[in-house]
């Protein structure tokens, strides 16, 4: 392996300045520096864990497509992450001298603020939207909105306002356009290739300068905490004040955030997140496409990583049932060693997972369903947006000639303590034919797979009932009825 | 240089007056992150942090206390404990003297503080705060109300009883019975911005805190009270909160109490901000009911006698629950007459955190209850519940007869609720799309959609007869502009707004020549929490009161000077006539300074008419009453209970508005929070009495995308309120919540059709999808036990 070189700091730009920074705790969050350091208070904390968006800055990053603004939670982003970026702040967002920007003027125009704490956050996914999408429609200005929470206004008069701004200007002479090409510079000069190693100690943070880097790394480190999106780790920090040092951040790291498809199967790497995985996924395998704009807010999925979602074994991560109904398998590396083993298998029980000392998830691979078959995936949650879930179930299937159930794959979330398949529902639906009565002799089964638990988001009485009803949905969807199977809230496309 | 435009002397209208629509006196602030809250101002040098240390058990006693490993943690300044508290240990707002600023022997709900620990910065307070050793002895804990007795379990304070006619009587004779019960969850507020105090300590015993709360005048007497001082040693100041909804208006005084005391110990300025989870488990929220209900009534669902048990979870100390229980009682009518009605509250002590004032202070509660009844009948009757409602109205104001009796026995004297209901019902083509969903209904086996229309009745006035009176502050200064202070505290209501829009009203001059300034006690003593939604009632006819008296003085100077009878002053926009001469307002000012006229003065304003004998359980309570209704559209999936909201329409009564856009945010903003009480939003504790939905990951307020597909609101056009408020204008900021429950109705009325509307769905709240479906489970149930 080629010898890297060693930087002892992080540059990024800060609004319109170069920053560099030699001294960062490993814990620091981008929101505390930000108000306590840089005296910049526009930015808000309402929660501290990534589900409000008081906190919303954007986090401008250098990719395949070229300069690319994101909204991103400040209070759970660690300061660390951000080498090589542009991070925008309320305070910099301008419209004409002496002049609101377009987004802030439409917000005060449209009576879009009553108490005001939540609206920079508001005003900074907004402008994030509008400078991907000038004419947005009801359904992306709600999706770009899933992760910032108002208790004033009822939402109602920022919609308002959120269809008005490109009234009050255009989004190709925004400062952040015009500057482009500017700030792409500077950022490509702060690309370095090195790897970051700030602090000493109990205070260590490490940014590998690739992803061979890494697995060395970890290999003589396998102690450290991998942090890739820290929409989980971010809590620990912020919540439970755990200690976390070393760090080594991967959420950038070059050979890790590729998606690649390949003989029908879609290889997504460890730090793709959940938004880079959206268009491709959404595209080959379409009925992912509503589970990915329900998981989190739209912050939380510009940061989250699908790695993350598989590495961290919760039970109620929502790629995992989709992916295992799907066949999907699982590269774990450690140091050069590779391994890959069905997906469903690296989940051992609650908190412990097939992942040796120094290993890590490096790629999911997922195939994509045979043209004669049938998938879908069905998330329960008490509020249907950014909510997490309280029962998920996911539905692979394929008919014989005749009708029968010639292949079938039911995992489901929150039921048990990982995510688990569906046995013997699977068994009892296996040869039969494809009909309700089948349906419901299946249903049956069960409470053989599950016995799922009482907590703060169902009732062991409704995962059961609920999982349940998913199977006769699932049904009724594949037998080709025209009638609603499903409440929605907009049309499908 | 002066920024702003010279007055227009021509004006025919000033600009931003009474009754126009103005965008909020911040909102350029609040866009660009220039609205300074209070952890957003500059700490003075040398700040210290504070983090709590909370109870790990609901009740117990504090064996041992052991705060050694705290002390001596890297940062830590001083470790507060009860001991350190130099006046009463104690912040009962309703002098019960039951609730401590920091538990003392015992502890009484899980997440209670015990300590605060001062550090050199938050986090390493904070991190101290988990080194406590803490042994307690566990004492029974009592977690929920559900299988308490309403009579012989303890009560925080004392019950109300209202009476009138004899309901058991009436039941007893009447053709029809049903008696049942329901719950009905709390609620947290979620305000963005949690509780958050800076206390600034000053010369001899005084003391200066910043403090988000919706009763500066209050969090200054409770501040006083814990240090032990005059209360002239306090001020308390707040520009504005990021949200209150209730929350602040006594949860704000522990956080200020602990800050002050901290404050004053170490001769430095300390701050205190709850972290999100600390705030939502160790601060009081909306309390949670359980209705006990028993109706009789005739075939045509006339309503002849009632009897109520409203049950409510106070927590360990009784805070408000004494007069929230009350208002329960007060709405237990909404909008109907009761012939015969007993109602009793059962203010039940609990071990979980002490519950509050929210946003409708119980009101809602109350006619969740009256709401639920008239469902009760109408499924009896086999009638569309609308026909129910409008069958047991009070009379019109336009024709009193003797259906206009409350239980509290004051006669309803403007009832508009039919003329709100009729106008709601033509546009939101009730009718139609009732026989449109029905037929839906019966072409869909999955998916179930569901109609309903819900009236409000809400009574303006704080039953406690002292809190309706303001204060406001006006000087004019030699140039012509003018400072304006009231009492009221701004948290996004705009309430400053429509006060400075009064001022500017009544000297003629434009809205931008009146500057808003931030609530301090040092101005305006004694004055009312913001709440009850009486602040621009109560804080607009002080300001006008203030400005009025300055007016006259500058008339009276005018007519003197220019030899001119008093009648030939008048103040036009930006300027006077003075008889046959037009001066600018700005010059008369600037004269009458020269002429050593006084230039400020202090407004005041008692609202008439009210009494209430609590004992008695009589009085006129209310100086008006605020109407609206609303009506929801819902699709349901009665495979898993998830739900969208297609469509709401809301008319409202805010009288002759001030502001309407102001107005209409609140009638928005309002019903969605009431939707999201009675829908998302769970309050779910463990058996150990641990709140675990104590975040926004776990507790859901509604989003962007749980509004209404379709969302019509619309104030009346042609209301005005029947007593002279300031400017015939409605109170407006806890009427709309209560709109929230059309959507509970709509989805109740969705689950009626698994059973053809024979069986009265008794969906309790909030309609989680869980509650959704486990109503249509049980329906489908007795449909087929019933065959």
């Amino acid at each position: 392996m080629a010898k890297v070189s060693i930087r002892n700091e992080i540059r990024f730009i800060l609004n319109g300045r170069d920053v560099v920074l030699s001294s960062v705790a490993p814990d620091a969050t981008l929101l505390d520096w930000l108000r306590l350091d840089r005296s910049l208070r526009g930015t808000k904390e309402g929660c501290a864990e990534g589900d409000c968006g008081a906190c919303t800055v954007l986090v401008g990053k250098l990719s395949a497509d070229g300069l690319v603004y994101e909204s991103v939670n400040a209070c759970i982003r660690f300061l660390g992450s951000l080498d090589g970026t542009h991070v925008v702040t309320v305070e910099h967002l301008r419209g004409e001298p002496g002049q609101l920007h377009p987004v802030q003027q439409a917000m005060v125009d449209f009576h879009g603020s009553q108490c005001g704490f939540c609206t920079p956050g508001f005003v900074m996914s907004l402008y994030g939207l509008w400078m991907k999408s000038p004419d947005p429609s009801d359904a992306a200005i709600e999706k770009a909105l899933q992760g910032n929470l108002c208790r004033c206004t009822g939402y109602e008069a920022i919609m308002r306002a959120a269809h008005a701004i490109s009234s009050y200007g255009k989004a190709a002479k925004d400062p952040l356009a015009a500057e482009r090409e500017m700030i792409t510079a500077r950022l490509e000069a702060m690309h370095d290739g090195a790897r970051v190693e700030i602090g000493a100690g109990k205070a260590r943070l490490v940014v590998p300068a690739d992803v061979d880097d890494f697995a060395a790394m970890l290999d003589k480190e396998p102690g450290a905490t991998i942090v890739a999106g820290s929409t989980d780790v971010g809590l620990w920090v912020t919540k439970h004040m755990r200690d976390i040092s070393p760090v080594i951040f991967i959420g950038d790291l070059d050979g890790l955030c590729t998606i690649s498809e390949d003989d029908g199967i879609i290889s997504i790497g460890a730090g793709v997140t959940y938004t880079e995985a959206f268009s491709t996924l959404s595209k080959r395998i379409p009925a992912l496409g509503p589970l990915f704009d329900r998981i989190g807010g739209e912050q939380v999925r510009n940061m989250g990583t699908i790695g993350g979602n598989i590495a961290n074994g919760s039970p109620i991560g929502d790629t995992p049932p989709p992916f295992i109904a799907l066949g999907a398998r699982l590269t774990l590396r450690k140091g050069d060693k590779r391994r890959t083993i069905p997906l469903e298998t690296f989940f051992i029980a609650y908190g412990r997972q097939d992942r040796q000392a120094g290993e890590f998830v490096e790629a999911v691979h997922v195939p994509v369903p045979a043209k004669d078959t049938k998938f879908a995936v069905y998330k329960i949650t008490k509020r249907r947006d950014e909510d997490i879930t309280a029962a998920l179930g996911a539905f692979f299937l394929t008919l014989a000639k005749d009708g029968t159930v010639a292949d079938v794959r039911i995992a489901y979330g929150g039921m048990a303590a990982t995510p688990k398949r569906a046995s013997a529902v699977e068994q009892a639906l296996l040869g039969k034919p494809w009909t309700e009565d089948t349906v419901e002799a299946a249903m049956a089964e069960y409470a053989r797979d599950f016995t799922p638990l009482t907590d703060m988001r169902a009732s062991a009485e409704y995962r059961a009932l609920a999982a349940r009803n998913l199977l006769l949905r699932f049904f009724a969807e594949t037998s080709g009825t025209s009638e609603p199977i499903q409440v929605s809230r907009y049309e499908a496309a | 240089m002066n920024k702003h435009a010279a007055p227009n002397l021509k004006a025919e209208k000033i600009t931003g007056g009474v009754a126009t629509d103005q965008r909020h006196d911040s909102a350029h602030k609040h866009v660009s992150g220039t609205a300074i809250y209070i952890d957003d101002m500059p700490e003075p040098a040398g700040t210290l942090h504070v983090g709590l240390g909370l109870s790990k058990v609901a009740h117990g006693i504090l064996r041992s206390v052991d705060l050694s490993a705290v002390r001596t943690a890297a940062g830590v300044v001083d470790v507060l404990t009860y001991a350190d508290v130099p006046g009463e240990n104690d912040v009962s707002p309703s002098n019960m003297h039951d609730d401590p600023v920091l538990a003392e022997g015992k502890v009484q709900f899980f997440g209670q503080p015990i300590f605060a620990v001062i550090g050199e910065t938050r986090e390493a307070a904070r991190r101290a705060a988990r080194l406590a050793r803490i042994e307690y002895e566990e004492l029974p804990a009592v977690i929920g109300i559900w299988d308490l007795d309403p009579v012989n379990d303890k009560q925080v304070t004392t019950p109300l009883v209202l009476r009138r006619g004899d309901a058991a009587t009436a039941i007893a004779a009447a053709p029809r019975r049903i008696k049942n019960r329901m719950w009905l969850g709390g609620q947290d507020h979620f305000y963005l911005e949690g509780q958050v105090s800076l206390a600034i300590p000053g010369e001899d015993d005084e003391v200066i805190v910043y403090c988000s709360t919706q009763g500066p005048s209050e969090t200054q007497h409770l501040v006083a009270h814990t240090l032990g001082v005059p209360s002239h040693a306090v001020t308390v100041e707040v520009r504005r909160m990021g949200g209150g909804f209730g929350g602040k208006e006594t949860q704000a005084n522990q956080c200020a109490a602990i800050a002050a005391i901290a404050a004053k110990k170490l001769k430095r300025a300390v701050k205190i901000r709850l972290d999100r989870d600390e705030d939502m488990t160790a601060t009081g929220k909306r309390h949670d009911f359980v209705i006990d209900y028993e109706v009789g009534f005739d075939d045509e669902g006339n309503i002849l006698g009632v009897d109520f048990t409203y049950a409510l979870r106070c927590g360990f100390s009784a805070d408000l629950s004494g007069p929230v229980g009350d208002r329960a009682l007060f709405h237990c009518d909404n909008a109907y007459f009761y012939p015969n009605v007993l109602a009793k509250s059962a203010p039940l002590y609990t071990n979980t955190v002490s519950n509050t004032a929210f946003r409708g202070f119980g009101g809602p509660q109350g006619m969740v209850g009256a709401e639920r009844v008239i469902d009760e009948v109408a499924f009896a009757v086999g009638k569309d519940p609308l026909e129910i409602r409008k069958l047991n109205f009070y009379d019109p104001m336009e024709a009193i007869g003797s259906r206009n009796v409350t239980p509290y026995h004051q006669k309803v004297e403007d009832c508009i609720i039919q003329r709100i209901v009729a106008e709601l019902e033509e546009s939101a083509g009730y009718a139609r799309r009732r026989r449109e969903i029905s037929a839906f209904n019966a072409n869909s086996r999955f998916i179930k959609r569901g109609l309903a229309l819900t009236p409000v009745k809400f009574g303006i006035s704080f039953t406690k007869t002292e809190s309706n009176q303001a204060g406001a502050l006006v000087h004019v200064y030699a140039d012509g502009s003018v400072h304006m202070n009231h009492g009221g505290t701004e948290m996004g209501q705009g309430l400053h707004l429509k006060v400075a829009q009064v001022v500017a009203e009544e000297f003629q001059i434009d809205l931008d020549r009146v500057k808003i300034t931030a609530t301090t006690t040092a101005k305006v003593p004694n004055t009312a929490p913001t709440a009850a939604s009486s602040g621009a009632d109560l804080n607009g006819m002080a300001a006008q009161n203030a400005a009025r008296q300055i007016r006259q003085r500058l008339t009276d100077f005018a007519a003197e000077k220019y030899q001119v009878p008093v009648d030939q002053v008048v103040f036009l926009p930006n300027r006077v006539r003075i008889g046959n001469q037009e001066i600018s307002f700005n010059d008369l000012v600037k004269q009458a300074y020269i002429a050593r006229v006084q230039l400020s003065a202090a407004g005041f304003y008692k609202t008439p008419k009210i009494h209430w004998d609590r004992s008695k359980g009589q009085g006129h309570a209310f100086y008006y009453y605020a109407y609206g209704a609303a009506c929801a559209e819902v699709s349901v999936d009665t495979l898993t209970g998830e739900y969208v909201v297609e469509r709401a329409d809301i008319l409202h009564d805010c009288g002759r508005s001030l502001n309407r856009a102001i107005d209409i945010g609140q009638v928005e903003g309002g019903f969605i929070q009431g939707m999201g009480w009675l829908t998302t939003e769970e309050l779910w504790w463990d058996d150990k009495g641990r709140l675990r939905t104590h975040a926004p990951s776990t507790y859901k307020i509604p989003l962007a995308s749980d509004r209404p597909k379709i969302f019509n609101v619309a104030l009346t056009d042609w209301s005005q309120a029947y007593e002279p408020t300031i400017h015939r204008s409605k109170a407006v900021g806890e009427p709309p919540l209560p709109h929230g429950m059309a959507v509970l109705h709509a989805l109740s009325d969705a689950v009626a059709s698994v059973a053809d509307h024979k069986i009265c769905p008794r969906l309790d709240a909030p309609a989680t999808p869980e509650r959704v479906l486990m109503a249509i489970e049980r329906l489908k149930n007795e449909v087929k036990t019933g065959e």
